[in-house]
């Protein structure tokens, strides 16, 4: 590959992260104005029933939310630019402290996930093409669809059910802490990876069964099949190279799902996450957690959606040589 | 159940001799000669045992929760504090009676205006340092000082000055007599930290050393080999597990991931208790669920009206389906059977529709349509509560239409607000700090908004009679009031459940706050 080929793809990177750093400009102003818009404050909602109107002005004049909401974004603003995350308004540790190991673990189980249930998706979905309309290819079509189907938590309690009362395999609760090594923190994260990776496999394996597909009925494959050409080679070497760049997207935005949709999964399995702090801090008005966790949320998305299109073209001998 | 645990089983029931027990044993390749059944029996009925690791897996913490004693909203802070890593000046006992705890004992002056109060000696802080008076009158000045947001401040406003007399000894002078004030002193939230030291960092007295406290998520603990208590503390160390889904907690009790579970789910309560390896506990205390009507809002500021929803609701019913039977029918005021001066003799209002009928027309509503508004936020199965009263009271000719609230923001945008709405109480240990709370006229959460000028009277007058007989006499007197003339319906008191492994054992539950007054883990312990 020559350099200046490259040069369409370094552009493109500069343009989607100045696009993406407007993005998440725009998000962050969403989100103080939502949570601005939710009833009640964060004194009210600490302090709960036992908040009497003296105790809640006391609290709010401590946390400067008496001042006006644009004087409070702009100070949020002007401190998250420098880095500083500032500190939660509930408990008054730092909004780093609070998301940096909890975005670890997210990020753990994402990963851990995914390589699982990427390769699983690509290889079944290669499968499911090669032997189109056979019943294996009606089987697994059937099954990765019934779990995709069914809502997380359903999915979640039934794996409990099974492979943590019935039959004891696997802890019902992943509550991972830093005492634990790593094998022992990839065992108590079995059954949320099992449950995760089984609503994501349909989505990822479907789209690579249909590109392939697609690719299936182009010329090229016909003179490669009129070679005479394995057709487990066809698939495999021909077709499948030419139809990553839809499997790539889709691969995207499940990982992106993995890091940011996952709220219900840590709840069913009391996995220490990122889901479950942006939900209580939302219930609690915690803006400085609520906003870093929302544009970690966000900048997540740009990226993978970014890294999806780099990918994308990289991989397409088209896209990558513009006449 | 392990091979060995059978075969113990069927030795104790009897069916297998000794001589069979050791035989069967051996023949699978277990010890007989460990086994404890074989030991006499008084060994067995040894009492409580020293060591493990208790694990408890609470519902009631979030990502949001602090250390600091004037809020404690929830469970797993509440149990973490007062419960594991602190001490008040008076403990509640299993009887429901004051008992010392930092404080050694206590005096005061016949019109319960002055309470002396004499230290613990010898009792050190966990960063070593020993507690003398000035620690107390700082952590309870924690809650007294100018800009506090603690949620005992009203307990604590009536003190008008706290002296130190000698180093263990300390003079409160109170505003009014108050006959309860040991109880006053045993809250959760006056928890006693070192003098000048910032509460919020779990420094304190307790059975346990905070190791690790990550809100919400989990706490962990060492015992404190310096309490001063010889006979508690019995577990080396204490994990407190954040888990809110009732389903999560109960599986992970099922798998043995942990050994206690607060809040059981009432609906498979009754399949938990079958469960071998499994025993669930319940306590009834204080907590009860009311719909508190505005007093000096129409259509609830005449007192038929009142009457005639007091009258349309089915108690017993309520009990039946909301609480799945855990829990007592409430007499409309908001004195428990746990309380000292529950009125037993008070007659228990029963469902009539007919007397309903009767002072709705009293009160010439016939065609007024009460608007009663809840949210599960109130209290788990608020809103089902509604329906069903709507329909008991359907057949009393009342139409209340029930209105379903977010449950976000109920607390500071429904309740007080609105002029009828569903309410969480988790009750108070005594009758004077119960009716203080929520009755008292003009007080922060008189939720009726009710004043009744006789009820006031009594109200200062008990809360001063230290005549055990006249003060019970006036307790009676002012549930009676609340229940013919108060602004609120209490169909139900709700019992707690909470589960542990068999394992555990304990002595009987006290019951003025949830697993054992919060203390669990100084209480408890592992019988093998």
């Amino acid at each position: 590959m020559k350099l200046p080929k490259l040069n369409s793809i370094t552009a493109l990177v500069l343009k989607r992260t100045g696009l993406g750093l407007v993005t998440l400009l725009v998000i962050s102003l969403l989100i103080f104005v939502g949570v601005e818009a939710l009833p009640g404050d964060l004194a009210q909602a600490v302090l709960g029933q036992s908040a009497t109107p003296e105790t809640v002005e006391a609290f709010r004049k401590e946390l400067k939310l008496d001042l006006p909401a644009h004087v409070r974004y702009f100070t949020w603003l002007g401190a998250f630019v420098k880095g500083d995350f500032g500190n939660s308004l509930a408990n008054r540790r730092p909004v780093a402290d609070l998301i940096g190991w909890r975005f670890v673990n997210t990020l753990f189980l994402a990963a851990v996930t995914a390589l699982v249930a990427v390769p699983v998706a690509v290889l079944l979905g290669i499968l499911a093409a090669l032997y189109r309309n056979t019943l294996f290819d009606k089987l697994i079509s059937m099954v990765t669809l019934s779990t995709i189907s069914f809502p997380e938590f359903f999915v979640a309690y039934i794996l409990i059910a099974l492979l943590s009362v019935q039959v004891a395999v696997f802890p019902s609760i992943a509550n991972i802490n830093p005492q634990m090594n790593l094998w022992q923190k990839l065992y108590a994260i079995c059954l949320p990876c099992l449950t995760l990776a089984l609503v994501v496999i349909a989505h990822m394996m479907r789209q690579t069964r249909a590109a392939i597909i697609n690719i299936l009925s182009s010329p090229f494959i016909e003179m490669a099949n009129l070679k005479g050409l394995r057709r487990l080679r066809v698939v495999v070497r021909h077709a499948f190279p030419n139809a990553l760049s839809p499997v790539i997207n889709v691969i995207a935005l499940n990982l992106a799902y993995l890091v940011v949709g996952v709220v219900i999964v840590e709840v069913v399995f009391v996995y220490p996450g990122l889901g479950q702090l942006l939900v209580d801090s939302v219930s609690k008005r915690d803006i400085p957690v609520v906003q870093a966790s929302g544009l970690i949320f966000a900048a997540t998305y740009v990226l993978l959606n970014m890294l999806a299109d780099v990918l994308s073209i990289a991989s397409n001998p088209r896209l990558r040589n513009p006449r | 159940m392990s091979l060995q645990k059978k075969l113990e089983n069927l030795f104790l029931k009897g069916k297998i001799t000794r001589r069979e027990f050791i035989a069967y044993t051996s023949a699978v390749g277990l010890t007989a000669v460990l086994s404890p059944v074989l030991l006499p029996a008084k060994a067995q009925a040894a009492g409580p045992k020293r060591g493990g690791r208790l694990r408890m897996g609470l519902n009631g913490g979030a990502t949001s929760d602090n250390l600091d004693p004037g809020i404690q909203l929830a469970m797993m802070p509440q149990t973490l504090v007062y419960g594991t890593i602190a001490n008040s000046l008076v403990e509640i006992g299993a009887n429901g009676q004051p008992v010392p705890e930092l404080a050694e004992s206590w005096e005061s002056t016949p019109d319960a205006r002055k309470w002396i109060f004499k230290l613990r000696k010898g009792v050190e802080f966990h960063d070593g340092k020993s507690m003398d008076a000035d620690d107390v009158i700082y952590s309870i000045n924690w809650h007294r000082k100018e800009g506090t947001k603690s949620a005992a401040k009203a307990l604590v406003e009536s003190i008008a000055s706290m002296k130190k007399e000698d180093k263990y000894t300390l003079v409160f002078e109170m505003e009014n007599g108050n006959a309860d004030f040991p109880y006053t002193l045993s809250d959760y939230h006056l928890v006693i930290g070192p003098k000048d030291t910032d509460l919020t960092k779990g420094v304190f007295t307790g059975a346990y050393v905070l190791k690790d406290f990550e809100p919400g998520v989990r706490a962990f603990a060492t015992r404190n080999l310096n309490y001063f208590k010889s006979d508690r503390a019995w577990f080396d160390e204490v994990e407190i597990l954040g888990i809110n889904d009732v389903n999560a907690r109960t599986n992970a009790l099922k798998t043995g991931q942990i050994d206690v579970m607060n809040r059981c789910d009432l609906k498979t309560v009754h399949l938990f208790k079958r469960m071998p390896g499994i025993q669930v506990m319940r306590q009834d205390g204080f907590k009860h669920f009311t719909f508190a009507m505005r007093t000096d809002t129409a259509p609830f500021d005449n007192n038929d009206a009142r009457l005639a929803l007091k009258y349309a609701v089915d108690r017993e019913q309520m009990v039946k389906t909301i609480l799945r039977g855990y829990g007592r029918v409430g007499n409309d005021h908001p004195i428990s059977v746990a309380n000292r001066y529950h009125a037993g003799e008070l007659a228990q209002r029963q469902y009539d529709p007919d007397k309903a009928r009767f002072h709705l027309k009293k009160a010439g509503m016939s065609k007024t349509t009460f608007k009663l508004h809840a949210a599960e936020a109130a209290f788990k199965g608020a809103v089902d509560a509604g329906v069903l009263y709507k329909e008991q009271a359907a057949k009393a000719g009342i139409t209340i239409d029930v209105v379903r609230e977010p449950n976000d923001g109920y607390w500071s945008n429904v309740w007080m607000k609105k002029p009828w709405s569903a309410v969480f109480w988790g009750g108070r240990p005594t009758e004077d700090m119960m009716f203080s709370t929520a009755y008292a006229k003009g007080a922060a959460w008189n939720d009726t908004f009710w004043a009744h000028t006789r009820f006031n009277e009594l109200l200062v007058a008990a809360r001063a009679e230290l005549d055990e007989k006249k003060r019970r006499g006036m307790y009676v007197e002012m549930q009676r009031i609340v229940r013919d003339e108060g602004g609120v319906v209490v169909p139900m008191f709700s019992a707690d459940l909470a589960a542990a492994t068999d394992k555990i054992g304990h002595d009987k539950l006290a019951a003025n706050w949830e697993l054992d007054g919060f203390r669990a883990p100084e209480r408890w312990w592992f019988k093998s």
